[in-house]
């Protein structure tokens, strides 16, 4: 349904969307034709990435191995042959340096791209980011900005242990100045791309590298070079009426397995499907949870201080008196990452947890405060 | 392009690689044709081969093949002389003596180009040229117009009763910080001077005198420091951090060294555009210590892109002395390492200084690559408004830098000595500037301070709701509560 959007309202963030005039009615109804295509979430990032950089010759790319291995992860596949190696640079191994370059380069009103091999890494640059990126058009009052993506996979994979492992969404969303983004499908991944190279801030692009070779359906709008989602907006995946379950990048696929599992035990469940972590879509969660009277968080990372600590907050806030339990909130455990598969396999949430938690918020089952 | 080569030309490196072993020579044919090479069995010992062996001939491939070693005629397929190994990077000669490269000698330190002595005098009544070692081809220097030398020594003293103005109204509470130059306003000033407007300056946040040559007023360094409604800041950063896009002088930032990586890249986006500019960047002595200096250096050098490195090495990084920095000869033996053009100058020495940049930009500009500039110079003054210096210096070193080495009275010399200037110009400027500054303070003083509503502008490019709507509720609260706010917010 957001496939509609033009590139004009992606950049207006949180701010109210208008969906009038910005499109003609023949697009709606495009929008609703059946998809015939599917697409992984490789190649929606490739195929955003190729067409900006097509569009727009200030945009570039950095990072490690991007350019004649094709990409770590071969995001960035074929683009070096396209585009020639001033505009896809394969950097030495300094973190520090190429995001310094990048910031520097942004400052002076090129478009980077910088590739985090994973962001993990980011953490030996992260003053750049925060200091540099997220701060200066403030602290310059507007004479520099800095239209920099910061892209790569963030979260846990399989079997890379603690430091390959950690996911970076709330560190990164609690630094105002930046926005924070986190695909889950390929349309996701198409769409926000493109509004976060489009965008004059600075985008904290968080991919999962287990979702990549994932496909998704594609509509012929999502593939159009022209679209757009907008930042600030989170997705409504499944309509439900009894528990509304939040969700980002691969855990949303998680959330929409356990809404089909509690459905057949008659709990219809509304899964929402954030996107963007900051700024976060307040009102969608709050409204929806107006609706449900009852709310699950689901993250990967850890829990102090996670994502879901901050919806809770908000809609503690701002919806306390339609909440008919307790908010029940599904993060990993509080544990660098171990790397042996049961215990991989412990350390995250599953399937399982999400269905005992929107359980227990429905009174289903007996509330075990310390366990999942 | 082969990385092994000594393009370079260097001393040290060259007696290390003088002992070459011929261990796999084969007999006839010539090598570097400057000297007779015996058959093997007859070799001596540690033969030493002439300058040409390590002559400039340039390898792309690295297999392990027989290579002849000298870029002569001769035929190559005829014989083999294995002078060396291929490694990735390049061709690499080997040696059987095991030396160490010594470090970089505090004895033998590399010297420091200038042009005028301490009393002001043109050194050897020569024009000040740039000695050919460096690749460059740069004309001879002449030295500067009387235009350009007035301009240069005005501002140079406008800095310096800036400095002086300004600290004395922190110390008097009616500016919260503030930092001086003391010392090194030639570094700043003559800098600017070689520069073209276009050129990109990022600072660190000793070098305001770039900004007073490219003509920022009083007022406005005054506006920024009171952080008041007109201060291009708009109030979000404390004193001495001024920026201006209007004269391609960055925001100060003060995290260390996160100039120099920015500005390879900022030199990158120059580059692309193929602009007659360069970007030019300062840093002090203990900036180099960060991993950004690192970085900055290193990727300079690969993206081959436009910038000038410039060192402040002024012996003092707050209290910590450079002996406590590094243990290098400073920081122009690091350019080399990085496979970056570098020079060490008098920065106390404005004539040097001028000349040595101008140069600099010259090399950057037309062959596209980074060069590093160290200028040695002094600290006079304490590191901020925050410091006292004299808990950790001796006040004789102090006073010595002061007077005998201090780099305006010294150009004043040659200015003067030139006819160009007298005592009466001198104070006159400055009192004039003295007057100007004082009243730039009462009147940024005096001016508003920024509204409510420039807290919450430039987070991002558009204000977002979430942010209206905390603006809205505060200006409510201040509305309702006026006695728990200071009345002087224009809400």
């Amino acid at each position: 349904m957001w496939g509609i959007v033009g590139q004009r309202a992606c950049r207006h963030g949180s701010s109210a969307m208008s969906l009038q005039g910005t499109r003609p009615v023949i697009h709606a109804l495009r929008s609703f034709s059946t998809a015939a295509k599917e697409m992984t979430v490789r190649d929606a990032l490739n195929s955003a990435i190729d067409e900006e950089m097509s569009a727009d010759p200030k945009v570039f790319l950095m990072g490690e191995e991007v350019g004649e291995y094709q990409g770590a992860y071969k995001i960035t596949k074929g683009l070096l042959e396209k585009y020639g190696p001033d505009r896809v640079l394969d950097t030495p191994i300094t973190e520090a340096g190429f995001t310094g370059i990048g910031v520097g380069a942004a400052y002076h009103g090129l478009k980077p791209i910088v590739e985090f091999m994973t962001f993990n890494f980011s953490m030996q640059a992260i003053d750049h980011i925060i200091n540099s990126a997220a701060k200066s058009n403030y602290m310059s009052a507007g004479q520099i900005s800095v239209p920099i993506v910061f892209r790569g996979p963030n979260g846990a994979a399989a079997g890379v242990g603690a430091q390959h492992s950690q996911c970076y969404a709330s560190w990164y969303a609690s630094c105002p100045g930046l926005k924070v983004l986190a695909p889950y499908s390929s349309e996701d991944a198409r769409g926000l791309m493109k509004a976060a190279i489009r965008d004059p801030d600075p985008v904290v692009f968080l991919e999962n590298e287990l979702l990549y070779g994932e496909s998704f359906p594609v509509s012929a709008e999502v593939l159009d070079s022209s679209f757009c989602l907008p930042i600030g907006k989170a997705k409504i995946e499944r309509e439900g009426k009894d528990v509304t379950i939040t969700a980002f990048s691969k855990m949303v696929g998680y959330a929409l397995k356990a809404a089909e599992i509690l459905s057949k035990e008659g709990i219809s469940a509304e899964v929402i499907n954030l996107r963007s972590i900051r700024p976060l879509d307040r009102a969608t969660i709050n409204n929806s949870v107006r609706k449900t009277n009852r709310l699950v968080t689901v993250e990967e990372g850890f829990p102090q201080h996670g994502i879901g600590a901050e919806i809770c907050a908000s809609v503690v806030e701002d919806s306390f008196e339609y909440l008919d339990a307790a908010i029940e909130r599904i993060a990993g455990a509080d544990v660098p990452m171990p790397y042996a598969a049961n215990l991989e396999r412990l350390a995250v949430p599953q399937v399982e947890d999400i269905v005992r938690a929107a359980k227990r918020t429905c009174y289903r089952s007996s509330s075990l405060a310390a366990t999942a | 392009m082969a990385s092994g080569v000594i393009t370079r030309k260097s001393g040290a490196m060259m007696a290390t690689a003088r002992y070459l072993t011929r261990r796999n020579m084969t007999h006839g044919g010539s090598c570097c044709g400057n000297h007779h090479h015996p058959p093997p069995f007859e070799r001596k010992k540690q033969q030493s081969c002439s300058r040409s062996l390590l002559g400039f001939w340039r390898f792309n491939s690295t297999k392990a093949s027989a290579v002849d070693v000298y870029s002569s005629d001769e035929d190559v397929t005829n014989t083999k002389h294995h002078q060396g190994l291929d490694f990735p990077g390049g061709h690499v000669s080997y040696t059987h003596s095991l030396n160490f490269i010594s470090k970089s000698s505090t004895q033998n330190r590399v010297p420091c180009y200038r042009v005028l002595d301490d009393n002001g005098v043109v050194i050897g009544g020569s024009s000040s040229n740039i000695s050919g070692d460096l690749e460059c081809q740069i004309q001879q220097q002449p030295l500067i117009s009387q235009q350009t030398a007035l301009k240069m020594y005005r501002e140079m003293v406008r800095l310096q009763v800036m400095d002086t103005i300004f600290y004395e109204a922190q110390r008097q509470g009616r500016l919260s910080f503030y930092l001086t130059s003391t010392g090194e306003e030639a570094i700043s000033v003559a800098s600017a001077a070689a520069l073209s407007s276009d050129d990109v300056v990022m600072p660190q946040y000793r070098e305001p005198g770039v900004l007073l040559w490219r003509g920022f007023s009083l007022r406005e360094f005054a506006d920024q420091c009171f952080g008041n409604k007109d201060d291009y800041g708009k109030g979000r950063q404390m004193p001495i951090h001024y920026g201006s896009n209007k004269l391609n002088y960055f925001t100060v930032s003060s995290p260390l060294a996160t100039q120099i990586p920015q500005a390879a890249g900022v030199a990158y986006a120059l580059k692309m555009e193929k602009k007659d500019a360069c970007v030019v960047t300062f840093f002090g002595d203990g900036s180099s210590s960060e991993g950004d200096f690192h970085a900055g250096l290193n990727f300079a050098a690969v993206t081959e892109s436009p910038v000038v490195f410039v060192c402040r090495n002024n012996g003092w990084a707050i209290s910590t002395n450079v002996s406590e920095q590094f243990r290098s000869d400073g920081i122009v033996v690091k350019g080399q390492a990085y496979g970056i053009d570098s020079i060490r100058v008098d920065g106390n020495d404005a004539l040097a200084v001028y000349n040595s940049i101008r140069a600099a930009r010259q090399m950057a500009v037309n062959q596209g690559k980074p060069v590093l500039v160290e200028f040695l110079t002094y600290r006079v003054g304490h590191h901020s408004t925050s410091d006292d210096s004299t808990k950790y210096r001796p006040m004789d070193e102090i006073e010595h830098w002061k007077v005998t080495r201090n780099p305006v009275s010294r150009f004043r010399k040659w200015v003067e000595g030139n006819g160009w200037w007298n005592e009466d110009e001198e104070s006159e400027l400055r009192s004039a500037t003295r007057k100007q500054l004082l009243q730039a303070i009462q009147a940024a003083e005096r001016t508003q301070k920024p509204s409510l509503k420039e807290m919450f502008s430039d987070v991002y490019d558009e204000t977002p709701s979430n942010l209206r709507e905390q603006q809205e509720q505060l200006r409510e609260i201040i509305k309702r509560h006026p006695k728990d706010y200071p009345s002087d917010i224009p809400v």
